[in-house]
């Protein structure tokens, strides 16, 4: 029979969920969607420069429900690609690859970008 | 490319539900991927139970008890049986390890037994591994020189063999390289951990005389910087080797010698 045949075996499907991957994971989709959210902010900024009119419907959107909940999964996108990218950067000097302390960045990862999501929303929200 | 779903001639089918030995004590479920070349189907998954109390502790003895008294059809790689050939490399519970050094014990539920991950299935478990083999071959694994030969061996201070250490014990089960997602997506182009750490080995050996030419041999998009350090490597080395160090080396070595 043809070799071309042979079936792939499962990957995705079998592989257990881990932090290791997970976060790996999450780093890239994070920042797919900093890339998004710049597109918002920059519409913002346009909509400024351009006068009162665009400037108000820009502020009603981003004022809106909708535009509270894309803020927010954009902050957490932005602590978090902030924390692990510092994570990379130890990498790439060659320092943090035993296991455990892989884990013990990662958790430090997940920690960080809750409280700095957290503190910059009550800083933004006092603010307001 | 990347394909998140399995090709249609790979999605796996319902199997065969072997019973449990009669008088049973400490019944155990082992849900085991097959595949048959000459039978034209899909794969599937066969279910065995097997009594604890009748066999050895590991999750190969298991494997062996069910192809000599249950199903002899059942197709493994296996040799040392104690983690140094690295035959046995299977995804357990979702895991790359080596069968001969899991314990039963210490896995949870139902043992899922897979091959390993993203490969080309022979036949059951066993995965074509030509490709890792011709990549493995192509970082020329071996001490190379431009000196004349010296009248007796080579010398290394201790120092400088220490620097092998925690890459000269890797047996090849290709278990990091089958957990690598990039592998996964890019395997015809990347490496993959196992190849890299042995790339890493003969780097770091004092003896060998072509780390310039070696590192040429890598610096490469794919070969060796679709690592991303997502760590699957190193989690997953049933021998606790840490080939994800290992590629950082070999990262750092590049920029080193450009500056």
């Amino acid at each position: 029979m043809s070799t071309s045949d042979r079936p792939l075996s499962p990957h995705l499907q079998v592989y257990r969920p881990q932090l290791t991957s997970t976060l790996s994971i999450f780093h890239r989709i994070t920042g797919v969607f900093l890339t998004l959210g710049t597109l918002l902010l920059t519409w913002w900024l346009v909509a400024a420069a351009s006068g009162a009119e665009a400037f108000a419907a820009a502020q009603w959107f981003i004022g809106s429900w909708i535009g509270y909940l894309l803020l927010l999964g954009w902050s957490v996108a932005l602590f978090y690609h902030l924390c692990n990218g510092i994570r990379h950067l130890f990498w790439d000097a060659g320092y943090g690859f035993e296991l455990v302390n892989v884990y013990r960045s990662g958790w430090a990862v997940l920690i960080g970008t809750a409280v700095l999501t957290v503190v910059a929303w009550i800083a933004g929200l006092i603010a307001l | 490319m990347v394909e998140f779903a399995l090709p249609r001639n790979s999605k796996i089918q319902q199997g065969k539900t072997w019973p449990a030995p009669e008088g049973a004590k400490r019944p155990r479920t082992f849900k085991v991927y097959r595949w048959d070349p000459d039978s034209g189907e899909n794969p599937r998954v066969d279910s065995y139970t097997v009594d604890l109390d009748d066999c050895g502790p590991m999750v190969l003895d298991a494997l062996i008890k069910i192809k000599n008294e249950v199903d002899s059809t059942l197709t493994f790689r296996r040799s040392c049986r104690e983690g140094v050939c690295g035959s046995c490399a299977f995804n357990v519970n979702g895991r790359n390890t080596l069968a001969c050094t899991t314990y039963i014990e210490e896995t949870d539920g139902e043992v899922k037994v897979y091959p390993l991950p993203h490969m080309e299935v022979v036949k059951d478990l066993v995965p074509d591994l030509n490709q890792a083999y011709t990549q493995y071959s192509s970082i020329e694994p071996w001490l190379k020189t431009k000196s004349p030969a010296p009248e007796r061996e080579r010398l290394q201070s201790p120092e400088e063999r220490a620097k092998l250490d925690g890459l000269w014990e890797c047996i090849l089960c290709f278990c990091c390289t089958t957990a690598c997602p990039s592998y996964w997506w890019n395997g015809e182009r990347y490496l993959g951990p196992a190849v890299l750490l042995q790339a890493y080995r003969w780097i770091a050996d004092t003896r060998d005389e072509y780390t310039g030419e070696r590192l040429d041999n890598l610096e490469d998009p794919f070969r060796l910087y679709r690592c991303h350090t997502i760590m699957n490597c190193t989690r997953t080395c049933p021998k606790g080797l840490n080939p994800a160090k290992a590629i950082a080396e070999i990262k750092k070595l590049m920029v080193e010698r450009r500056t």
